[in-house]
């Protein structure tokens, strides 16, 4: 399967979100629903039913005015690296429905192997795994706006964020056609990514010193959701407040501040 | 009317009786049963579970029948392989609970996937490095060896035992029987344990996780110990009911109680390797993660200290120490009790280390996720107790399960 | 589950849980295999039920 690919260096694609930019306008979601045909329901009062790719977190830091505050979080799926590729999610699937592709990191889910064990849910501490509980239903007309690259999915199966992976897909069959070694930074962008106003998400090749992504990284406020964990997530994010940082890991209460890790 | 089916020298109650029974156990099946096709037609948005909790009653019910079908192979092992020969009196027994119990985990897991049709797929695409993979491939195959088991059995009803052919087959099954049960004592190590694995290779969900040796977590081989333990202990308590419901003694006391002496052996053998597992969990491994035990027992509605007393004193402690104290398995209400509290404990166990995995949040911003299951949840999760009860009637009423009964319970004139 | 199939890779993981398996389903298959030839051999000897066990 994957000889057939040609094979370029390894790549590791990864987010970088700054938190300090995030208004919580959530048009990175819209952005996601739309572009990956995800499925909603007339009534979508149970959060816990819903999918939602993309789910932007609020965050408090649990003051009183003049000091309360809030921050907004983007959680898409963390494309968890673990050691070596062992993902929570994809070491768990029994019927091998979730891949870890070694030539981009990202962590692939196929559909129509799935067959709704949801062992994959529970072994994700990020609730980025969304299960169909019910047939997909479109309003009237809508079926004709469904982008035709990426495939809708059916009742009883997972899904959950592919980083868009049919836009690396199609910029990668451009570049094969062209003859060229190389995809540029600005060929393969997720939808999320383009969408935010506020230019809060970054998105490349972590391996690439191209890439802004790849200094990003290495900020000294940046860190990853729940690293002590050993998940080794491929979504950074950057706070220059030090409750945030806080929130985004468990600490004991006689752990002291929290210092980023840089990678 | 039915006598020419009814094993010689045994008495059963009237066929009216008999049908009543299975008419009243039946209609809750057929509840069951309803629940069951809405599941399969609608699909599980007839359920509770949610995004949060992809894992709940089902995975429970699945865990906690396995646990206590654990009597089949356990005292399989102990017969054919440890040489018990005393157990003979409660095999059969043991080997129609544990196939009910299996055969009804395989019904359930079959309503619990998205997509049923599918379900060969864990087969085919099997990702050998998942817990599940194993479960599915071991708990199919000792299903099968279950099943050889019961065969014998059933072909030795009065009249299928007329049929020479039928005789043979069940004398030359018996023959080689010691082979199938190691077979199944085999399987069982591994499908128990690996039920055990489901939560503990969990590495990101840090109250199920738990370290080990190898791909093995150390709930691998608690689950494996506590089936082991806690199984025999359910099939002497169903032995106990179905006396109580037929009016008869079926077993023998000694044997119930050398089985209730291993079994209490093995559950504190067991409890104390838990005890060690919780401890080191608590202090070293939670911690790692950036929890404190009390983290995982409190800030929500259900999960407190209670339940891991439960589990570990009421359902641990209690029983073993009964059960190893010749005084508390002679005596006929301490031997229910202790049998009663091991099933509670594991069942409770198996609850934990399900949906308390799932309930406690892990993202400091979240809070805890409760869940109540839906009827049909709860009906299909009754379907195979009532199932279970029919199956025994009819098997005990057709067959001579229990080769002690004529013994125990003389029929003054023959029948007919 | 095969080795055709094309998620099948000749590693120890592999071949030790299919080791496992092919071992446990040749013996449950050859036993009954063995169980039911013998009992036909048996009823054609003439053995066994005389119909007044
Ligand atoms: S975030 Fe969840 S779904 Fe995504 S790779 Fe990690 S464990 Fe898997
Ligand atoms: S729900 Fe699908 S992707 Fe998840 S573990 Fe089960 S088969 Fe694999």
């Amino acid at each position: 399967m994957k000889k057939a690919q040609e094979h370029t260096a390894p790549k590791k694609y990864g987010m970088v979100i700054d938190l300090d930019k995030c208004t919580g306008c959530g048009a990175c979601m819209a952005a996601c629903m739309a572009e990956n045909n995800v499925p909603f329901r007339e009534d979508e009062t149970d959060k816990n039913l819903s999918i939602t790719w993309l789910r932007v977190y609020k965050l408090t830091n649990g003051k009183k005015f003049p000091n309360a505050d809030v921050c907004y979080l983007p959680r898409p799926c963390m494309h968890c690296e673990g050691h070596h590729g062992h993902s929570p999610c994809v070491s768990v699937c029994p019927a091998t429905a979730t891949d870890y592709s070694y030539d981009t990191g990202i962590v692939s889910q196929i559909y129509t192997r799935c067959f709704g064990c949801r062992y994959c849910m529970a072994a994700c501490p990020y609730h980025v795994r969304y299960f169909n509980w019910w047939d997909p239903v479109w309003p009237e007309g809508m079926e004709k706006m469904l982008s035709p690259n990426v495939s809708v999915r059916t009742r009883g199966v997972v899904e959950k964020c592919s980083f868009c992976f049919h836009r690396y897909q199609i910029a990668m069959e451009k570049v094969r056609y062209e003859g060229r070694a190389e995809l540029a930074e600005d060929e393969y962008q997720t939808a999320c990514t383009q969408a935010c106003p506020a230019n809060a998400i970054t998105f490349g090749d972590l391996n690439n010193h191209d890439h802004a992504v790849y200094k990003l990284k290495t900020h000294p406020d940046a860190f990853r959701l729940l690293e002590r964990l050993g998940t080794n997530p491929k979504v950074y994010y950057i706070s220059s407040r030090e409750w945030v940082r806080r929130q985004g890991d468990n600490y004991l209460e006689n752990e002291g501040k929290v210092v980023a890790k840089a990678h | 009317m039915d006598t020419a089916l009814i094993p010689e020298g045994r008495k059963r109650c009237p066929l009216w009786q008999f049908v009543l029974f299975i008419a009243v156990v039946g209609a809750v099946l057929l509840w069951g049963v309803y629940a069951m096709i809405l599941c399969w037609l609608k699909g599980l948005n007839q359920t509770n579970m949610n995004n949060a909790y992809g894992f709940a009653l089902w995975i429970w019910a699945d865990l906690a029948v396995i646990a206590l079908g654990g009597g089949a192979f356990f005292s399989g092992f102990l017969k054919y392989i440890i040489g018990k020969d005393e157990l003979k009196n409660l095999i059969n027994y043991a080997v129609i609970i544990g196939f009910i119990c299996y055969s009804s985990a395989l019904l359930i897991l079959a309503i619990d996937i998205g997509q049923p049709l599918r379900g060969w797929f864990i087969f085919w695409h099997a990702n050998v490095h998942s817990m599940l993979t194993e479960v599915a491939f071991c708990l199919s195959c000792y299903f099968a060896v279950l099943t050889i088991e019961f065969i014998p059995l059933i072909l030795e009803n009065r009249q299928i035992d007329k049929v020479r052919f039928f005789h043979n087959l069940s004398h030359n099954m018996h023959h080689i029987m010691a082979v199938f049960a190691a077979t199944g004592a085999f399987l069982s190590f591994f499908h128990q344990g690996s039920l055990g694995g489901v939560a503990g290779v969990l590495f990101a969900r840090p109250f199920g996780f738990r370290e080990g040796v190898l791909i093995w977590p150390w709930t691998f081989f608690l689950f494996t110990w506590s089936a082991a333990a806690c199984g025999p202990c359910f099939t002497i308590l169903i032995t106990k009911i179905t006396e109580k419901v037929t009016r008869k003694k079926l077993v023998k006391d000694n044997v119930i109680e050398l089985l209730a002496k291993i079994s209490g052996w093995m559950l504190l053998t067991y409890i104390v390797a838990k005890i060690i597992d919780t401890w080191y969990w608590a202090v070293v491994t939670a911690p790692e993660a950036g929890f404190t035990m009390m983290d995982f027992y409190s800030n929500n509605p259900l999960y407190g200290l209670w339940i891991l007393f439960l589990e570990i004193v009421l359902g641990g402690i209690v029983p073993a120490l009964i059960l190893i104290t010749p005084a508390g398995r002679k005596n006929k209400a301490t031997l229910l009790l202790a049998t009663v509290l091991a099933v509670i404990g594991v069942c409770v166990n198996r609850w934990v280390m399900v949906l308390q995995v799932l309930a406690v949040p892990v993202m400091p911003f979240e809070s805890w996720f409760m869940y109540a299951p839906s009827w049909q949840e709860v009906a299909t999760t009754i379907l195979p107790l009532a199932y279970g009860a029919i199956l025994i009637a009819i098997a005990h009423r057709y067959l001579p399960i229990f080769p002690q009964e004529p013994e125990l319970n003389p029929v003054e004139q023959q029948a007919g | 589950m095969f080795p055709f199939s094309f998620e099948w890779i000749w590693d120890m993981s592999h071949m030790v849980f299919h080791g496992g398996l092919w071992y446990a389903l040749s013996i449950i298959g050859l036993g009954m295999t063995y169980c039911i030839l013998k009992s036909v051999v048996d009823t054609v000897q003439g053995k066994g039920g005389d119909g007044h066990h």
